[in-house]
């Protein structure tokens, strides 16, 4: 991206999200990534709800909003029209948190995945229901604290692993991101905007206020994500070719934990037990980038 | 020309004619056949369409609306849970004011499980901004959807056209089949007021503050009030174009009525028989078949019944714990006119079962002899 197409900006000041939040990053970095020509579908979840209110809205992009369970199938819409219509060049880019994604929207999603829709589909997961007040998704960590997931319950499964889920649909694209590695993020937003049939891109998006941490601490957070291994840094192509981005030297998870109040409820060995679930999906990532 | 076609047969072609450009749908009985249809006339090129297999009803709804507000004219097919499973859908793209065309195959909702013909999905569905028109027949059917898209781009609000699963979906009938250039004449290609456009970029359905969101609805209900007249009015102009309308309601022997007969859909045909008997035996009995039910004709029909004494709603259908869903918004409809029927209240045909001559000739006797409506609806045919 040259600097020109950083002054191009889409999301401007007047949405209402948080201090600190790592959404408006993200999408920020993907619209100027795409350009004007672009029509955005947007749901329920953050991003819906902080995206302005009537009749001033905070985005410079033609934009639509659907229901929660439907992002999948209205981003469809829109580019079906468009392509009856004769308009192949304008990119549709469907935007929904972890809950739009991992649970109301995965039937949607899965079904234009499938099909092999020809739009791109950017999830920014910030491991739970934020947006109505922090409850758990089956994005949400295995230990960590929500409000329906309190210290005498803390979740005991582990997150959804949304990303093999796309992978075994062998859609053309899918790929990680992370708004700490901004020049990586906007490369594989531009990738995808330049690959054909559908496109999967999934960025890690802290929530100062639900993981609670000092909104100062959004970008290391994400940073420390990336290089404990927690959140790798990967494309795959055609759901065969793996590629891996970024190889850290892993940081110790403690490093990351202890930054968030939402994991201050982790009893004795238990961060032993995620350094060991991290340090076993790793391996098994490697395995798959050197298989491929 | 004409072809012997079942009523979902008919619902393809009129889809067809209209030249609708994105459809999405799922199947379901007896909806199906509609599906099966259109996706053969799209393969084949008869119909330039993007056809998009969703996984889900509530899917194609979604699908259809979004592809509605990027410009493009819409179709879906579905019933019964289909229909339910549409239902926050429903809303949503009547909200948008997007000028999306469905076709439901009338059918009950479970438990226990019916594929069979019931209207209470789509009445149970009265409050999401739809217009709703039910059909009689294939022909109608087929003129239906074509004058639906003229109705929907006019007024802005979502049309759902209505035909009895199996009695009207399965069932043939020999169908005029208009000419593709009479049709294009008829319904010129759509071009949306507002749409999504990255040339002209808007944000569809922001949040609406409590200062304004009232305002919305108020002007979508403006919208609906409207749609009466236009329905009325596109059906003449359907009418000098095709030789064929319906108007908002059929009216049979009802000048000189006491008794009138009131239902929507194929019962309707069932009915025309036994009236004819009934008038050979010197009974002055009548029928008016509702085509549209939303927006609800309030006063067209009060014209008709406020020269009856008496009314024999039958419903098929039934609000549980209120009763027939027509015959209150009969009543409610009566409700302070000058001079008014007394109105008998009939459930019938519930889950596919035949609404025969024989069910329509003791809801007419019934209503004769009785002076006075039971205050309870009648059901008909229940086994003890």
């Amino acid at each position: 991206m040259n600097a020109k197409e950083l002054l191009n900006e889409y999301l401007h000041s007047g949405h209402g999200c948080c201090p600190g939040c790592g959404m408006p990053i993200v999408m920020r970095h993907a619209f100027q990534a795409l350009g004007e020509r672009t029509i955005a579908v947007i749901t329920a979840g953050c991003f819906g709800t902080i995206s302005g209110g009537f009749p001033s809205s905070p985005l410079k992009l033609a934009t639509y909003n659907t229901p929660f369970a439907s992002t999948g199938a209205a981003a469809s819409g829109v580019r079906a029209a468009l392509d009856i219509k004769g308009d192949t060049q304008t990119t549709v880019l469907a935007v929904a948190g972890d809950g739009g994604t991992f649970d109301i929207g995965i039937q949607a999603l899965s079904a234009a995945a499938e099909r092999n829709d020809d739009f791109i589909y950017l999830c920014y997961d910030n491991e739970a229901y934020m947006n109505t007040g922090i409850q758990r998704s089956s994005a949400t960590p295995w230990g960590a604290w929500t409000t329906t997931t309190p210290p005498s319950n803390l979740k005991s499964q582990p997150k959804k692993d949304i990303v093999q889920i796309m992978v075994a649909h062998r859609v053309p694209y899918v790929a990680t991101a992370s708004i700490a590695y901004p020049e990586d993020l906007i490369r594989k937003i531009k990738k995808a905007k330049e690959t054909r049939g559908f496109k999967f891109i999934y960025a890690f998006s802290p929530c100062p206020v639900g993981w609670r941490f000092s909104s100062e601490l959004t970008i290391r957070i994400a940073r420390l994500a990336v290089q404990t291994k927690i959140f790798p840094l990967y494309e795959v192509e055609e759901g065969e070719r793996y590629i891996l981005n970024e190889d850290p030297e892993g940081v110790p998870v403690d490093g990351y934990l202890k930054l968030q109040g939402r994991f201050g409820y982790l009893r004795e060995g238990d961060m032993e037990r995620i350094q060991e679930n991290v340090n076993r999906q790793w391996k098994r990532l490697m395995g798959r980038v050197e298989g491929s | 020309m004409k072809k012997l076609m079942t009523g979902n047969t008919a619902v393809s072609y009129g889809v067809m004619l209209s030249r609708a450009e994105v459809i999405s749908a799922y199947p379901i009985t007896p909806q199906t056949t509609i599906v099966e249809e259109l996706s053969e006339i799209c393969a084949d090129g008869r119909l330039k369409a993007k056809f998009i297999r969703v996984e889900s009803e509530h899917s194609a709804m979604a699908c259809v609306a979004a592809a509605s507000a990027t410009g493009a004219r819409v179709f879906t097919a579905t019933s019964s849970h289909g229909l339910a499973y549409m239902h926050e859908m429903l809303h949503w793209t009547a909200g948008t004011r997007l000028p999306v065309v469905m076709v439901n195959a009338n059918r009950a909702i479970g438990s226990p499980w019916s594929i069979w013909c019931e209207q209470g999905d789509s009445l149970s569905q009265r409050d999401t901004g739809w217009l709703q028109l039910y059909c009689e027949s294939s022909q109608e059917a087929l003129d239906t959807v074509i004058q639906a898209y003229r109705i929907a781009e006019e007024v802005l609000l979502p049309v759902m056209v209505l035909v009895d699963g199996f009695f009207l979906s399965h069932t043939s009938e020999p169908v005029e089949i208009p000419d593709q250039k009479a049709v294009d004449r008829f319904l010129p290609p759509y071009r949306s007021r507002y749409k999504l456009d990255p040339d002209d970029p808007h944000t569809f359905n922001i949040m609406a503050d409590p200062s304004i969101f009232i305002s919305f609805k108020h002007d979508a209900q403006k919208a609906m009030d409207e749609a009466k007249k236009v329905v009325a009015r596109v059906d003449r102009e359907f009418k000098a174009h095709f030789g064929r309308g319906y108007g908002l309601l059929e009216k049979v022997r009802c000048a000189d009525a006491d008794v009138l007969f009131l239902t929507m859909g194929t019962a309707a045909s069932t009915a025309r028989e036994v009236i004819e008997e009934y008038r050979k035996r010197g009974k002055k009995v009548g029928l008016c078949r509702l085509r549209m039910f939303r927006p609800f004709p309030a006063r067209e029909l009060n014209k008709v019944l406020s020269e009856a004494k008496k009314v024999a709603v039958l419903d098929r259908d039934n609000s549980l714990g209120s009763g027939g869903i027509v015959a209150q918004e009969v009543k409610a409809a009566l409700y302070g006119a000058a001079r008014k029927p007394k109105v008998f209240e009939f459930i019938a045909g519930l889950g596919g079962k035949d609404i025969t001559p024989e069910t329509i000739g003791e809801v007419i006797e019934h209503t004769l002899n009785n002076v006075n409506p039971g205050g309870e609806p009648i059901w008909m045919g229940v086994q003890e």
